[in-house]
């Protein structure tokens, strides 16, 4: 597990200093993201290796943002004062995003006759 | 014996209490939420966040205080964004054999969700930084929260923003792909996970695994998209 944890927390350091360093808009955690998928691509084994811990990081990746959720007591007065506008982009913009993200799938797999299997 | 009261004023300024109780919180979220048959309103962060709010109220603690213990957890979102590399190079294959949907799809989706919530927030009055809040809310919430820093949102409207999205979406996901008679699981899974991240990756694998293993990679590519576009939409609408 240290190992493993290890090299999860150096791709987070490695994406923090590439952000900063180039400037990139990805925050460092998203680079890391995307270091390790190329990791992974070019050494298969480092998934293997790193599975276990990625598995039970993700398995309670809600409980992490509870400390960030509370902080919205501090925005109370905030979001009753804006709570129609934020609701309405909310609820609205999600729903035409599901619905174009999956029309837009949907016609695009009839068009290239993409298959999945 | 020495006073309550003292005891009080030693354990509220501690790590140790404010941790145990976020804990706790989300342990009782997480079994209302499978006692109510694992549905989407029965969200466990909401009702930990709900609970931990009432306590943090009835007891006048601050949000500051809070955060001393409650940072352990929050440390943990950095390394959990980059565990979702993992099941997006386990699904490679698949985004491979599904490339141009998988491209447009993403496109659209992350666009539309980015564009449409800055133009109704715009219209109704809300300044740049509930704006920069409000961008990246269809991303999973670790990212959505190093998004809105970077862009001069506020990380914790923005948690509740992303929260509030997932649990919108993943209700309205399947009435509202039967009324668009879109049959194809993988762009019903694709379309919630770029929508509404994890809560709606969840809600897709309780109703088909190719919909949940497509809504984990639209969530995962979505992560990286909106960090590059969310800066420039905004700048559009400022």
């Amino acid at each position: 597990m240290i190992p493993a944890l290890t090299i999860i927390l150096g791709f987070q350091l490695v994406g923090e200093i590439a952000s900063r360093w180039l400037d990139l808009p990805l925050p460092g955690p998203v680079v890391g993201l995307v270091l390790l998928v190329g990791a992974c691509m070019v050494r298969p084994r480092l998934a293997e290796m790193l599975r276990p811990v990625t598995r039970s990081v993700l398995a309670h990746l809600s409980l992490f943002f509870v400390p960030a959720g509370v902080g919205v007591i501090a925005h109370l007065p905030v979001l009753s004062q804006h709570g129609i506008g934020l609701a309405l982009a909310v609820t609205v913009s999600t729903v035409l995003a599901i619905g174009a993200g999956a029309l837009t799938f949907a016609a695009v797999a009839r068009l290239t006759g993409s298959r999945d299997d | 014996m020495t006073d309550a009261a003292l005891i009080w004023s030693y354990l509220s300024s501690q790590p140790l209490l404010w941790l145990t109780a976020t804990l706790a919180a989300y342990w009782a979220g997480d079994a209302v939420f499978r006692a109510s048959g694992r549905k989407s309103i029965a969200n466990p962060v909401l009702i930990a966040v709900i609970l931990l709010g009432s306590v943090l109220g009835l007891s006048k603690t601050s949000y500051q205080t809070y955060f001393e213990g409650a940072q352990f957890v929050h440390f943990m979102l950095g390394p959990a964004t980059v565990c979702l590399g993992l099941p997006l190079y386990d699904n490679i294959a698949r985004i491979k054999r599904a490339g141009l949907p998988v491209v447009a799809a993403l496109l659209v989706g992350s666009l539309v969700a980015v564009g449409s919530a800055l133009a109704i927030g715009r219209a109704f009055g809300l300044d740049q930084a509930l704006l920069a809040s409000l961008a990246p809310k269809s991303t999973t919430a670790p990212v959505a929260i190093g998004i809105a820093e970077r862009i001069g949102g506020q990380p914790t409207l923005a948690a509740v923003l992303v929260l509030l999205t997932g649990i919108f979406g993943a209700i309205i996901v399947t009435p509202l792909l039967n009324a668009l008679r879109v049959t194809d699981w993988r762009a019903r899974g694709f379309a919630v996970g770029v929508a509404a991240h994890g809560i709606g990756t969840a809600r897709a694998f309780q109703v088909n695994e190719t919909a949940g293993a497509f809504a984990g990679i639209g969530m995962g590519l979505n992560a990286v998209l909106t960090a590059i576009i969310a800066p420039l939409v905004l700048r559009l609408f400022s």
